[in-house]
């Protein structure tokens, strides 16, 4: 971490959960272990532990981001595959899709193969599920198995790998600068969360859709994304925006965040559950916690593309030591 | 330690949380659950607490375990099982529930698995009278219920390779020995019961249209 700008970011990040640890203390000094409270400090505990993972895959460099990145697309997976109900023709479709498409979609997105990072899931992954499962033999509500299984990868691997794949995004000027690009989609979103859900127990009236997310209101999408709004222009400074820009892009993360925590927990209750896993105490699953980043990874990759009018062409081709590899190995 | 570390590496692949400590009381105790995958024991016991997974044998089939050296040396090394031969040959010869009775005289802690053989759908069988025989002739041992959740997807029958999926073993409290006047069968069905009910309706793999 040689960038000071980086520092500053981590620096507030840590103060936030001091804040956010002593109220808590002096909450549970006052009013005793009450469940509210004790989730609360469940939750903050978690906070500082995630940061910490969080921040080491940053020091790392770019293996650690991406190797972070596969771990948790891996766990996000898992959890997704666990609550739907996959019978046994779908065995072997899952094995390629834990141990090959994963391992291999990641690699690509390290390389970088940016060609091959875009199509490798939409195009290969996706033909090649249904043709696994075909082959297994089981007919049984084919097309509902197939989309399981695909809407699993779409969003577990390729939406959240966008996030690592900030860091190969070419900005003008912003060269080797990229890491605060991932923190910031990271901050804001993940504090629109928490803003949200604050501003929604707090002044929560209406809400958006009761039967999908009961947590979610009106007045806490309004209040608590304002406020996520107003946290993400602050920061223009660690990004290559303007401080208008940057409160276009922070209210651009506030509803895709939203719409993606939505739809996730959309698809939860429809296979039945209320959170996706108990990998992080107080959060429930890692999906959970990362259900809103899902979707507004993506839309920040593409939507700063445009705006920089950047292109990808460097890393668009085949790594050249990939094609040496392939060469030799077809004995050209 | 090839155990500490084998029951680690189960605990992480499945999801299988340790279970907290058990009661120091002397008693023996028979873990039976319900049968879906080869894990199923290795999960048990990789849930229990190192002390008591030092005396726990789980009960397995012979012919399956003595087939190879791996599996032999894994079966008498590591998990110390008590093998009963299925093959009603040598079943008449060896006397299973005699090796049983043994062990748990030996002061070791046994799994069973009272259906008998792994169901191919998730679905629990009906119990076959070996824990009625064990129960009635060994009345001051615990009898704890155990449910293994989703284990039958993380490695049905026929497949080699695991799935990296969660899974849950879920210990209840001891169930009350055969009372006076109970027929086997009802005993059976009372045990049956209190491992279902440990799985909060969680139990089959919900056919797939349950899911949507």
């Amino acid at each position: 971490m040689k960038d000071p700008e980086l520092l500053y970011l981590v620096g507030g990040v840590v103060g936030i959960l001091l804040i956010a640890t002593l109220v808590t203390k002096i909450l549970i000094g006052k009013s005793g272990e009450t469940p509210t409270l004790v989730n609360l400090r469940q939750r903050v505990n978690a906070w500082w532990w995630m940061m910490l993972v969080f921040c080491s895959s940053l020091a790392l460099g770019r293996t650690g981001v991406f190797g972070f990145y596969a771990l948790l697309s891996f766990l996000a997976l898992r959890e997704f595959i666990t609550l739907s109900p996959t019978p046994r023709g779908d065995h072997r479709t899952l094995t390629w899709v834990f141990f090959l498409i994963l391992p291999l979609h990641f690699l690509f997105a390290a390389a970088p193969w940016y060609g091959m990072f875009l199509i490798w899931i939409p195009v290969y992954s996706f033909a090649f599920i249904p043709i696994r499962s075909a082959l297994a033999g089981d007919t049984e509500r084919f097309l509902e198995r197939s989309a399981r299984i695909q809407w699993g990868v779409m969003t577990c691997i390729y939406f959240l790998s966008y996030l690592p794949m900030l860091l190969y995004l070419p900005i003008p000027g912003y060269e080797g600068q990229n890491a605060k690009l991932l923190f910031f989609v990271v901050l804001v979103t993940q504090i629109s969360d928490v803003m949200q859900y604050v501003f929604g127990k707090l002044f929560g009236k209406t809400k958006v859709a009761p039967k999908v997310s009961p947590s979610k209101t009106r007045e806490g999408l309004l209040y608590g994304g304002a406020a996520a709004t107003l946290i993400g222009t602050s920061l223009w400074w660690a990004t290559p925006f303007t401080p208008a820009v940057a409160a276009g892009m922070s209210a651009m993360l506030v509803a895709a965040g939203f719409f993606g925590g939505l739809v996730m927990s959309a698809v939860k209750r429809s296979l039945g559950a209320k959170d996706w896993g108990r990998g992080i105490p107080g959060h429930g699953g890692v999906l959970d916690r990362l259900d809103s980043l899902l979707f507004a990874g993506p839309l920040f990759f593409h939507v700063i593309a445009y705006y920089f009018g950047t292109n990808m062409y460097d890393a668009y081709k085949q790594p050249q030591w990939m094609y040496d590899a392939m060469r030799l190995w077809i004995g050209h | 330690m090839t155990g500490i570390a084998l029951a680690f590496l189960v605990r992480l692949a499945t999801g299988v949380r340790l279970l907290g400590d058990i009661p120091e009381d002397g008693k023996r105790r028979i873990y039976f659950a319900n049968h879906s995958s080869h894990l199923d024991f290795v999960v048990i016991w990789a849930a229990l607490p190192g002390r008591q997974r030092a005396w726990t044998r789980p009960v397995a089939a012979a012919e399956y375990w003595e087939k190879t050296p791996l599996r032999r040396w894994l079966s008498t090394h590591i998990f110390k099982a008590v093998l009963i031969p299925r093959d009603l040959a040598r079943m008449r010869s060896e006397d299973p529930l005699g090796k049983m009775l043994e062990a748990i005289d030996a002061r070791a802690d046994l799994i069973v698995f009272p259906e008998g053989t792994r169901s191919d759908t998730g679905e629990v069988g009906p119990f076959k009278p070996g824990l009625h025989h064990l129960a009635t002739k060994r009345p001051e041992t615990l009898l704890i219920p155990v449910f293994l959740e989703n284990l039958s997807r993380i490695l049905p029958k026929g497949e080699a390779l695991p799935l990296p999926l969660m899974g849950q073993a879920m210990f209840g409290d001891p169930l009350p020995g055969p009372v006076e006047g109970e027929s086997k069968h009802d005993f059976l069905e009372r045990a049956r019961d209190a491992v279902m009910h440990l799985s909060h309706g969680h139990l089959i793999p919900s056919p797939p249209d349950e899911g949507s």
